[in-house]
């Protein structure tokens, strides 16, 4: 059996989205350096619950594979912790020492409001997809494979912004609290590729139009959204979203 | 698609119009230096520079408000970008820092908010003391009367108050150049995996340099004792 170590935690606790929160000290000895950073707070809920003093704390997850963009964390001032290109799910103990003093916090911003501890509700990037509006496709039989001819480079460049799971670790970690880097993904994405070329003009103003309005703040070209984004994605992005913003407000047409 | 004047309000407008207007200061600060550094000219080269300038007539005042337009635009788009971004975020981080690598966090870019204000302010007391500064009259080699710029800027600087202000405003006019520069790039959508390294790095050096040859003149006309100094000449 690994040696097991002890962690010193300071975790965010709130009960609800109106009550006022405050830090909390946990300390784990129970620590694998083969677990996900996830189940070191599985085995303290564990204890929580065994213990019957408090509800157990709350925290966002689904696939745990780092490929759905559920989980959230703040952990110690970093959006999904030390390790560059990761998850929170995907971050390891051994990233970790004993007798480390590690801070939890939930990702903040306005239009990321605490739920429970350190669920918070990003239904506000929903929006953003939302107002981004339909791709003219034919959604009858399966279309023709290689009908649209796609240079390589566009449709690579095209994967590498699709690849956004919409953590929103770019909104917690801009000192501002910018979507700017999500929404450009978004549009980089899909403005680039025949498929999404005919509703170019109409998706990048009312996605953008859609972030000005969920309260996210102004970028100031930081970069630090891309130094936390587990995908890696460039703040070219959001040079394109601006690019393209401006080739829809100059040209003024409806598509 | 939204007006010219909506579009103009956006996230995306507000960058274009700091980065429109960040390049026309960044383009008067180079003229600006320029004139300056005539200081170490024959002497009456500042004072005819500065006469030619004043003498331009029409012209000097529609590119006077140009540069007030771009100083104050620049000024409140920064300002409200500040205040927007305390809006966006009520509750802070117990815990926050740099997760480095790609990240152009540093303290030249998390204090824009603070050398921007302190450069307004210095640009008031700035005009009040030259451009409105009360001179003695020279007269040119041409024969024309001119304000004794040079000898007002001569007598400031060999006041340690206002040698040393300087100074500290140039290095933090430094540091706003230092983020200002990419930024500006960045903002203009000129943003490209290959050359926007090579950008940032122009930019510091930029800056660097500005922040160097704007305070030189200050320190070097205090500890050299005005006319005294070798590069200076004096009537």
């Amino acid at each position: 059996m690994a040696d097991t170590f002890t962690v010193h935690l300071k975790i965010w606790r709130q009960d609800g989205p109106d009550q006022p929160g405050k830090l909390v000290d946990y300390t784990l000895d129970k620590v694998n350096e083969h677990m996900s950073f996830l189940e070191m707070l599985d085995v303290l809920n564990e204890e929580i619950v065994a213990e019957g003093k408090e509800e157990p704390i709350e925290f966002d997850y689904d696939c745990r594979e780092g490929i759905c963009g559920s989980c959230n964390l703040v952990i110690n001032g970093q959006a999904h912790g030390p390790k560059d290109m990761t998850c929170t799910c995907q971050l390891h103990m051994r990233n970790f020492s004993d007798g480390d003093t590690i801070v939890i916090e939930p990702f903040r911003a306005k239009a990321f409001p605490v739920i429970k501890d350190l669920v918070v509700d990003r239904s506000a990037f929903d929006r953003i997809i939302e107002a981004g509006g339909y791709v003219s496709v034919k959604t009858g039989s399966a279309p023709d494979a290689n009908s649209i001819p796609i240079d390589k480079t566009v449709a690579d460049t095209a994967f590498d912004y699709a690849t956004c799971i919409g953590c929103g670790a770019c909104v917690a970690a801009c000192p501002n609290s910018s979507a700017s880097l999500f929404t450009g993904a978004k549009l980089a994405h899909l403005n680039r590729l025949p498929q999404g070329e005919p509703e170019r003009k109409k998706r990048t103003v009312a996605m953008v139009e859609q972030m000005d309005e969920e309260g996210f703040g102004d970028c100031s070209n930081y970069a630090e959204c891309e130094a936390v984004c587990p995908k890696g994605i460039s703040i070219s992005a959001i040079a394109e979203m601006r690019r393209n913003y401006v080739k829809a407000t100059l040209a003024g047409t409806e598509a | 698609m939204p007006s010219f004047s909506d579009a103009l309000k956006s996230q995306v407008g507000r960058k274009i119009l700091t980065g429109v207007t960040g390049v026309g200061l960044i383009v008067f600060i180079i003229f600006h230096l320029a004139t300056n550094l005539q200081v170490f000219g024959d002497a009456h080269a500042f004072n005819e520079a500065a006469h030619a300038l004043e003498s331009m007539g029409w012209l000097l005042y529609i590119l006077e408000a140009g540069l007030a337009v771009a100083f104050l635009l620049h000024a409140y788009v920064g300002i409200s970008i500040w205040w927007n971004r305390r809006q966006a975020r009520p509750e802070g981080y117990e815990k926050y820092q740099s997760k480095g690598g790609p990240s152009h966090m540093s303290w030249a870019s998390k204090s824009m908010i603070f050398t921007g204000i302190v450069l307004l302010v210095f640009l008031v007391i700035h005009i009040d003391t030259f451009k409105f500064g009360a001179t003695e009259m020279v007269t040119l080699p041409g024969g024309e009367q001119a304000r004794d710029l040079k000898g007002l800027m001569i007598d400031t600087f060999q006041q340690p108050l206002w040698a040393f202000g300087y100074t500290a405003v140039m290095i933090l006019l430094g540091f706003h150049l230092g983020h200002g520069f990419w930024s500006a790039f960045t903002s203009l959508t000129m943003k490209h995996n290959k050359y926007s390294a090579l950008i940032y790095t122009v930019g510091v050096i930029f800056a660097v340099l500005m922040a160097v040859g704007f305070l030189f003149i200050p320190l070097y006309i205090y500890f050299g004792g005005g006319c005294e100094a070798a590069l200076i000449q004096c009537q």
